[in-house]
């Protein structure tokens, strides 16, 4: 029997709700001092518009259903669900009063794939955006990156105890410190720490290789941001490929990696722990997958003939491929030049790369590669079970942080998503396909947002069906969230339609 | 007889400047006279055809092609000289004797590779509050070059500004100062609405 969700369950998850809605329009006061800053004065109107409007429906929320209970596990869910769609709604604001999206709709669409780390882009006339917008389309991805509710749990929430609830929604289940709170603000330490010095890189060589410092510290910054938190947009329309730096292009990779990788591990690492490095099960997936796919990559392109020379190999071919395997979606190439010039094989080994993902507990989207990991392990395993004597008892372990053994829950659990990941990517070519996009193009884009990449090979543009922009959107939040906070939003839906009082 | 030559006239019109200029002095070489000699006349035309193909093979046109013609045929245009224009935007990134620019033909922004002191001329980028001048650029075109690392690119010979750039800052909008204030005082009003139950909420019952 399905209950009817009582009046306290709504006000638990509208005042949650609100804190989170007021975290992000804190945020939008940094774009506003930017905007003051360069004088750019309509870009200043439209975030102090913005800033008006969320906080005003933040602190509504908070009044209205102001509550001293703690979120149990579904309001949990549930707040992070919505959470992510009042980001989107809210946080496209500037950008749709900046007239360089064409449609609400289309600045909800760069909305969504910022704060969900995807990089996909509908905005028209990058070259020509101020300072201030561009800013807001690279913190998005930071905020995103980091999560939404860390905002939150950070700084707005006081050690609740159901912060923890909150905090796993957003597909995080991972403590890497014992409170939460210490967590999320361990999460900002590193994010901040390598935000720095990333800037600080990524600036460096933008002006050895003749930027001017002030726009080679904008462009580090936004970089970094989108970067470190495998998002993808970029400051100019031609994306990376604007530098034409080798120098730059290796700078990102690192970054990348960095973005892809566990934030327990970068606390392993930061305790003086590197020898985990070597073992953990996440990075040794990662390192393997890398090289399959990058095995199929490469020869896919030799086929063609597409990058004869090896270094025109390593920068395209290689860049790609960690870009899509972090879930980055940098590009150096013209989303046109993957239908056209790498052929199936290259484009399907990249599609592969971006299936997988990077590791859990990081800025990363699709599958990850933890859950690859345990597949493979439990299917050894089982096939070991089949070859030795039945008497035999086999036990086996991973490493992941310490020695876990492995056992079907974690098998389950991982084979679920996996399934769950499979379902959403074939939801999305399906719908691609049914507007006459060719097989491997849906595929290939449905990927690139289900997984949070951003990686285009040319079917997202202004000009594509509205439902399939909607699609897209859905399938980005859904990936990012890992399903089962929107299974459970469904469920409240439900429930608050059906179920008995 | 004379019909074949004008016949070998028509064939041969077609066929560009360049290749016309060698056509004759091709002609010359060979002290042709193609009124009485079918066969002379047919290789005169051979050559010139020679001629045209290998024109045509390296140079691709001298009308401006598009950024969305040279990515989705990269292939063919593939080390032809090329002519493209476009707005300069972004900033000139110089490199030793060389600069890269980026030039949006607003649909694409592609990368040229250009001798630095062709680059003095080009005084307005594109950028926020600023439209970049609009150039011309001739030169070869690269679907992956070797020189840098695969890029699609254009190593310009030639540029020719055809438009200057100018400021396209605008005034303040009045719309969004008016959206401004409203929201502003809605926010206030919240604000104090909120201090207000906080307080109310303090007093002891």
């Amino acid at each position: 029997m399905i209950l009817r969700p009582q009046k306290e369950d709504f006000k638990i998850i509208g005042y949650y709700l609100g804190k989170i809605i007021v975290g992000l329009g804190i945020m939008m006061f940094i774009p506003l001092i930017l905007g003051i800053a360069y004088r750019e004065i309509n870009p200043t109107l439209d975030f102090i518009i913005s800033i008006a409007i969320t906080l005003s429906a933040g602190f509504l929320l908070t009044i209205f259903c102001h509550t001293e209970r703690d979120p149990n596990w579904m309001h949990g869910m549930i707040i992070v669900s919505l959470s992510w769609i009042a980001a989107m709604l809210l946080g496209a604001i500037p950008m749709y009063l900046s007239h360089h999206w064409n449609s609400y709709l289309d600045a909800c669409f760069d909305s969504m794939s910022g704060f969900a780390t995807t990089g996909l882009a509908l905005a028209q006339n990058m070259d020509h955006m101020a300072y201030s917008h561009n800013l807001w389309r690279h913190l998005i991805m930071f905020i995103g990156g980091q999560g939404i509710v860390i905002v939150a749990l950070s700084f707005l929430v006081r050690g609740a105890a159901g912060a923890f609830r909150i905090y796993v929604g957003e597909a995080r289940e991972e403590k890497i410190l014992p409170n939460v709170v210490s967590t999320a603000r361990f999460i900002w330490l590193v994010s901040i720490t390598y935000l720095i010095l990333g800037t600080g890189a990524l600036a460096a060589v933008a002006f050895w290789e003749g930027m001017p410092l002030k726009n080679a510290i904008f462009h580090g910054a936004c970089i970094f941001m989108a970067a470190f938190d495998t998002g993808g947009f970029a400051p100019q329309s031609q994306n990376i490929l604007y530098y034409h730096s080798f120098l730059f292009e290796i700078v990102t990779i690192v970054i990348m990696l960095l973005g892809a990788i566990n934030f327990k591990l970068h606390y392993a690492i930061w305790s003086g722990n590197r020898r985990e490095i070597w073992r953990n099960i996440e990075m040794v997936t990662l390192f393997i997958t890398i090289m399959a796919t990058f095995i199929i990559v490469a020869f896919g392109l030799q086929r063609t003939g597409t990058y004869t020379e090896a270094i025109a190999l390593f920068r395209k071919g290689f860049y790609h491929l960690i870009s899509g395997h972090t879930g980055t979606g940098y590009m150096t190439i013209y989303a046109k030049q993957f239908i056209r010039e790498w052929g199936p094989l290259a484009l399907m080994g990249i599609t592969l790369a971006m299936a997988f993902g990077g590791s859990s507990c990081s800025t990363t989207g699709g599958i990850k590669v933890l859950r690859i990991g345990l597949i493979f392990k439990a299917m050894a395993q089982d096939i070991r079970r089949i070859i030795l004597p039945e008497s035999a008892v086999i036990i086996d372990k991973f490493h992941h942080i310490k020695d876990i053994v492995l056992e079907d829950k974690h098998v389950r659990s991982a084979c679920l998503i996996t399934l769950s990941y499979i379902i959403l990517y074939g939801f999305g070519a399906i719908v691609g396909m049914f507007y006459g996009y060719p097989f491997l193009d849906s595929l290939f884009e449905s990927t690139s947002a289900a997984a949070n990449v951003g990686l285009s090979c040319g079917i997202t543009a202004v000009d594509m069906p509205a439902l399939l922009k909607m699609t897209y959107m859905f399938q980005m939040w859904a990936g990012r969230l890992e399903f089962v906070a929107v299974f459970t939003l469904i469920g409240f839906l439900v429930a608050a339609i059906k179920g008995k009082k | 007889m004379n019909a074949t030559y004008c016949h070998c006239e028509e064939l041969s019109l077609p066929v560009i400047a360049r290749a016309q200029n060698a056509r004759s002095n091709l002609r010359d070489c060979f002290g042709l006279c193609p009124r009485n000699d079918r066969i002379r006349c047919i290789c005169v035309l051979a050559m010139t055809a020679f001629w045209a193909v290998i024109m045509i093979s390296t140079t691709a046109s001298a009308q401006p092609i598009s950024s969305t013609d040279l990515i989705n045929n990269a292939k063919e245009y593939n080390g032809k000289t090329v002519t493209y224009e476009g707005e300069a935007i972004g900033d000139i990134m110089v490199r030793g004797a060389h600069a890269w620019i980026n030039v949006n033909d607003e649909v694409n922004a592609i990368g040229i590779w250009v001798p630095a002191d062709l680059t003095k001329e080009i005084l307005h980028r594109g950028a926020y509050g600023e439209k970049g001048d609009w150039i011309e650029i001739s030169g070869v075109f690269h679907r992956s070059c070797v020189e840098h690392g695969g890029d699609l690119d254009i190593h310009a010979v030639s540029i020719i500004k055809l438009k200057d750039g100018y400021s396209t800052a605008k005034p303040m909008s009045v719309t969004k100062v008016r959206y401004a204030v409203i929201s502003g005082l809605i926010l206030v009003l919240v604000l104090l609405w909120k201090v207000y139950r906080r307080r109310l909420a303090n007093i002891p019952q």
